[in-house]
C-alpha cells in the first residue's frame, strides 16, 4: 500500500527537485505520446530541446528567438508571481500586455515623425502606465466592491482584445498602409524602435528589463519588508493584518506592479519583435506567463529558468512541426503535460510517500 | 441507578497517528445510567477515544463492546443506530435556519415539521431545557445552541450520550441547568460520557472518572471521594505550584478605553457595545466571558487590526483609535491573539520569520524597509532561550511545534519587546499545564515590572488566579470592573450574563 505522510516542514530538496523531476517525467510521457503518433520519440525530444540551440542549419535563426520569446514571459511572470504569492490572482496579464502596447505605441505614433531621444523613454512610461491602469480596474473593484479579481481581470482581456482590433483598423491604422489594418511599423523609426542590442542574440530592451525585474524581485523577496508582507499575506491573511499589513493597499500594489510589468512587456514587443499594432498582435504571452510563474515556483530565479525552458519548448515545438511533421496539438499537449506533472509532483514538497502498511507505533 | 448493568466496555484500545500515539492500551467500562468522566489535559487523547466510540475513527487495535455485543461502528450513522449520540464542543448548526430545521437536518428520517416541532417542545420541557422550535439559530446564545444539539441527540433516544467539554460555553448558572438535565437523564438509565478538564464540575456531577495522560489510562477514581488537587496531579503527572505573585505598586492609568463601540469584522461575530475601562501600570485586568461574546473583537480593537472612532482607545493620553498595529507597537502596546496558527504566527514560516512578524517595529529588525536577518535571528534565539521553547532550531516551521511550545514562543515574542501594555487572548488555551504555568508567570512578571495587562480568557480559575480586577464580556458589552478579592462565583456568573434569560423561557410555556 502506498500512503502519503505530511512532512513536519516543507522539504527543501523537493522544492528545487520537483521542477526537474517534472521535466523528466514530461519527456518520458511525451516520448510515449510521440511514439504512439508513429514518430521517433528520441528524435522528437531532441528536436524540441536540443536542435533550437545547436542545430547547424536552424540554430542561427532559432537561437536568438529564445531570448525574444523568454523576455516577455519572464517579465510578465515575475510581476504575476508577486500577486500569486500574496493570494491575489491576476489572470488578465494578456489584457494588460495589450493595453501597455497600445498606450506606448500611441505615444510613439502621436509624435510621428518627430525624432527625439526622449520619445522611447516616454513610450516606456506610457506602456507601463497602460498595463498598470488596466490592472487597477480589477484591483479597485475588488477592494471597493469585493468582486473577484480572477473573473474581472480575465474578462478585461477580451475587452482589451476588442480595443486592440478597433485601434488596428481605426485610430492607429497606418495612413500610408493602403487601407490594410495595422499601425505604422514602430521598429523602423529610430526614436521609437526597440532594436536587437547585440546582433545574433535576440537581446533587446525588453530582455534587459526582464533580467532587471528578476534581480529586483529576488532582492524584494529576500531582504525587503514588502516581500515579507507579500509572503505572509499569501500564507496567512490574518497574520498579515496582525503584522500591520493593510490588505487593500497590498492588493493595489501587487496588481499594479504586475500590470505595469505586463504593460512593459507589451510595449517592448510592439516596438521590437512585432513592430506594429495589429489585430493579432497578442500571442498569449500573458497566459503562458501564468504557467511560467508556477513552473518557476513563484521564485524569481526559478521564473528566469522556467521562462527560458518554456520559450525553448515553443521554438522546439515549431521546429518539430517543421522537421518531423508533428501536429501542433501534440506540442500543446506536451506543454500541458509539463504543467500537469509539475502540479502532480508538487505534493512531494509537503508530503512523503511511504510504502507498505501503516507501522504500529508504541 | 441501582442496577448498574454494563453498557460500554473498551479493552486495550490503541490508535496511532503519524508521529503520535493518541491512545495506547486504553480500557474503560461504563455502566447503565452512569455519568462517567473522561479526564485529561488537551492532547491527552480524550477526543480520539470518543471519536472511535462514535465511529469517526477506527482503532488500530483493541475491542469495543456495547450492550454485551462486539461494537465496531464503521461510521457515525452506525454508532447512532446502536444508540450512541454525541454533543460536540463545536456546534454543527446552521445560523440561518430555525431550531426545528436544524434538528431535522441531523436526523436520519425526520418526521414532518409540525410533528417534529411539537416533539422538540415536549422533550425540551420534559428535560428542563425549554426551546422554541421556530427561533432562528443565529439569534440564540451559546447555551441555547447547545440545547439544540442536546435535544437533537435526545430525540434519538440514546443509550449513551457523549458530551465533549459542554461547559466551556456556559455561565455558572447555565451549567447548573445543564447538570440538572444530565442527572435526570442518568436517573432514567441513559449513560453519559462526560469529557472535561474542569475538576470541580466532575466532582459535582460524575459517578466515576477515567484519567488519561499522553494517551494512556493513568488512573480511575470516584470523583466524589477524591480532591480536585489529587485529580489534577494525576492528570498532569506533576505537582503543581500556583503562580507566585509579587505585589507591585499600581501606577498611573496607561490604557484607557472609553465608549468603544465597533461592528464586528467577522461574519456572525459580536459587535462591541460601549466598552469602557482603564488599566494602570502593573495592573492585570481579567476579562471573562463565554466564547463568542466579543473577545476576538476586543483584541482586534485593542491591537489595532480593527480601527475605532477617535478617542475610544488611548494610551497615556495618546489617541490610538485610528492607528494600525505597528503604530500601536511603536507606542508600547503589544498583543497576542487567541489563534496561534494563522493569526499570531504563520504556520509554514520559520521561527525567525515569525519573530519578525510582530517584533519588527520595537526591536528595530528592519532599516529603510530592508530586513536585518542576522538581528532577527538573534531575536528568535533570545525568545527560544528565555522562554524555554523546545525546538530543534530557529529554522523549523511554526506548525511543527506543539501548541504549548508555539504559544510560549508567541508570548515570549511579545513580552521580550519591553511593552507598556499587553493585550492577550486565551494564552493558555490548548496548552499543557507546565507551559500554561510558565506563560502565566511570565505575564505576571511583566506586570510586576510595570506593564498594564488585559488578560482575556474563558477559564475562570485562571483569571481568578492571576487578575487583580475582573470584568466579563456578555454579548459585546463589558460589565463594570470589580476587584477580584471578594468576588463569588455567583456574582461572576451574573456578570457573564447569568443564564442569558434561559430560565425565563421556561416560564413562558
Amino acid at each position: 500500500m502506498i500512503r502519503l505522510e505530511k512532512r513536519p516542514s516543507p522539504s527543501r530538496f523537493w522544492q528545487y527537485g520537483t521542477p526537474v523531476l517534472a521535466v523528466v517525467l514530461t519527456m518520458i510521457a511525451g516520448g510515449v505520446m510521440f511514439a504512439l503518433l508513429g514518430k521517433n520519440p528520441f528524435e522528437a525530444i531532441r528536436t524540441i530541446f536540443w536542435d533550437p540551440l545547436f542545430h547547424e542549419q536552424f540554430a542561427s535563426y532559432s537561437r536568438p528567438q529564445l531570448l525574444v520569446k523568454a523576455g516577455p514571459l519572464i517579465l510578465i511572470a515575475v510581476g504575476l508571481s508577486l500577486g500569486f504569492r500574496a493570494g491575489i490572482w491576476n489572470i488578465g496579464a494578456e489584457g494588460q500586455y495589450i493595453m501597455g502596447a497600445i498606450c506606448g505605441a500611441g505615444v510613439g505614433l502621436a509624435l510621428y515623425p518627430l525624432e527625439n531621444r526622449l520619445i522611447f523613454p516616454a513610450m516606456i512610461l506610457a506602456g507601463a502606465f497602460g498595463g498598470w491602469a488596466w490592472a487597477m480596474i480589477p484591483a479597485v473593484l475588488k477592494t471597493r466592491f469585493n468582486t473577484n479579481e480572477i473573473l474581472v481581470s480575465l474578462l478585461l482581456v477580451y475587452v482589451a482584445q476588442n480595443v486592440l482590433a478597433s485601434m488596428a483598423i481605426g485610430l492607429m491604422r497606418n495612413p500610408d498602409g493602403g487601407g490594410f489594418p495595422g499601425s505604422r511599423n514602430l521598429a523602423k523609426f529610430v526614436s521609437s524602435a526597440n532594436p536587437e542590442l547585440i546582433s545574433g542574440t535576440g537581446m533587446h530592451w525588453g530582455v534587459v528589463a526582464a533580467f532587471m525585474a528578476v534581480i529586483a524581485a529576488q532582492i524584494l523577496f529576500q531582504r525587503h519588508l514588502l516581500g515579507f508582507q507579500v509572503k505572509v499575506t499569501g500564507q496567512a491573511p490574518r497574520a498579515a493584518r496582525f503584522a500591520g499589513v493593510i490588505p487593500a493597499r497590498l492588493i493595489w500594489l501587487c496588481m499594479g506592479i504586475s500590470g505595469a510589468l505586463a504593460g512593459l512587456a507589451g510595449l517592448f514587443e510592439v516596438t521590437g519583435p512585432a513592430g506594429q499594432i495589429s489585430i493579432d498582435f497578442n500571442v498569449g504571452y500573458g497566459f503562458t506567463a501564468i504557467i511560467v510563474a508556477f513552473l518557476g515556483r513563484l521564485n524569481p530565479v526559478g521564473i528566469l529558468l522556467a521562462g527560458l525552458l518554456m520559450a525553448l519548448t515553443y521554438i522546439g515545438g515549431e521546429l518539430s512541426q517543421l522537421m518531423m511533421g508533428l501536429p501542433a496539438a501534440a506540442i500543446q499537449a506536451f506543454q500541458g503535460m509539463l504543467l500537469f506533472f509539475l502540479l502532480a509532483v508538487d505534493l512531494l514538497t509537503n508530503f512523503r510517500i511511504r510504502f507498505g502498511a501503516q507501522r504500529e507505533v508504541g | 441507578m441501582t442496577d448498574r448493568g454494563e453498557l460500554l466496555k473498551l479493552s486495550s484500545i490503541t490508535k496511532a497517528y503519524p508521529g503520535v500515539v493518541a491512545n495506547s492500551d486504553v480500557s474503560l467500562r461504563i455502566g447503565q445510567g452512569e455519568i462517567h468522566a473522561l479526564l485529561g489535559e488537551n492532547g491527552a487523547g480524550k477526543s480520539t477515544l470518543v471519536k472511535m466510540i462514535y465511529g469517526l475513527v477506527k482503532p488500530d487495535q483493541g475491542r469495543m463492546e456495547f450492550m454485551g455485543r462486539a461494537f465496531a461502528p464503521e461510521e457515525p450513522r452506525a454508532a447512532r443506530l446502536a444508540g450512541v449520540a454525541m454533543v460536540f464542543q463545536h456546534f454543527s448548526l446552521f445560523d440561518a435556519l430555525n431550531v426545528a430545521e436544524n434538528v431535522a437536518l441531523g436526523m436520519e428520517n425526520p418526521p414532518p415539521m409540525k410533528t417534529l416541532a411539537s416533539r422538540i417542545k415536549e422533550v425540551s420541557t420534559e428535560y428542563g431545557l425549554p426551546l422554541d422550535p421556530s427561533r432562528t439559530v443565529g439569534d440564540l446564545s451559546a447555551g441555547e445552541r447547545q440545547r439544540v444539539e442536546i435535544i437533537r441527540c435526545l430525540l434519538q433516544d440514546p443509550k449513551l450520550l457523549i458530551m465533549d467539554e459542554p461547559t466551556s460555553v456556559l455561565t455558572p448558572q447555565e451549567v447548573e441547568i445543564l447538570f440538572r438535565t444530565l442527572r435526570q437523564l442518568a436517573a432514567e438509565g441513559t449513560s453519559i460520557l462526560y469529557i472535561s478538564h474542569k475538576l470541580e464540575e466532575i466532582r459535582a456531577l460524575c459517578d466515576a472518572a477515567t484519567i488519561l495522560r499522553r494517551g494512556k489510562v493513568v488512573a480511575s477514581c470516584i470523583p466524589r471521594e477524591s480532591t480536585a488537587r489529587e485529580m489534577a496531579e494525576l492528570m498532569v503527572g506533576a505537582t503543581l505550584t500556583p503562580p507566585a505573585r509579587k505585589e507591585g505598586p499600581k501606577g498611573k492609568p496607561v490604557l484607557e478605553v472609553k465608549g468603544l463601540s465597533v461592528a464586528s469584522p467577522i461574519p456572525f461575530g459580536t459587535s462591541l457595545k460601549d466598552i469602557t475601562f482603564t488599566v494602570a501600570e502593573g495592573q492585570v485586568l481579567g476579562v471573562a466571558g463565554v466564547a463568542g461574546n466579543g473577545q476576538d473583537e476586543l483584541l482586534l480593537a485593542l491591537s489595532g487590526e480593527l480601527r475605532t472612532a477617535p478617542g475610544t482607545v488611548s494610551l497615556e493620553g495618546v489617541d490610538l483609535g485610528q492607528m494600525g498595529p505597528n503604530a500601536r507597537r511603536a507606542k508600547g502596546l503589544v498583543s497576542a491573539p487567541e489563534e496561534r496558527l494563522g493569526h499570531a504566527a504563520v504556520p509554514d514560516m520559520s521561527l525567525v520569520e515569525n519573530a519578525l512578524l510582530s517584533g519588527q517595529v520595537r526591536k528595530g529588525l528592519a532599516k529603510n524597509g530592508f530586513i536585518d536577518w542576522a538581528k532577527t535571528r538573534s531575536f528568535a534565539e533570545e525568545i527560544i532561550a528565555s522562554f524555554d521553547v523546545r525546538t530543534p532550531g530557529t529554522d523549523v516551521a511554526a506548525r511543527s511545534l506543539s501548541g504549548g511550545t508555539l504559544q510560549k514562543f508567541v508570548v515570549g515574542r511579545e513580552l521580550l519587546q519591553n511593552p507598556g501594555v499587553i493585550v492577550i487572548n486565551q494564552p493558555t488555551w490548548g496548552v499543557d499545564a507546565a507551559a500554561a504555568a510558565a506563560i502565566r508567570q511570565a505575564i505576571l512578571d511583566r506586570a510586576a515590572n510595570g506593564a498594564a495587562v488585559v488578560f482575556i480568557s474563558q477559564d475562570l480559575d485562571e483569571l481568578l488566579e492571576i487578575a487583580d480586577d475582573f470584568a466579563a464580556l456578555n454579548e459585546g458589552r463589558l460589565s463594570p470592573v470589580r476587584p477580584v478579592k471578594g468576588l463569588t462565583i455567583r456574582e461572576i456568573g451574573l456578570m457573564m450574563g447569568g443564564a442569558h434569560g434561559m430560565e425565563v423561557a421556561h416560564h413562558a410555556h
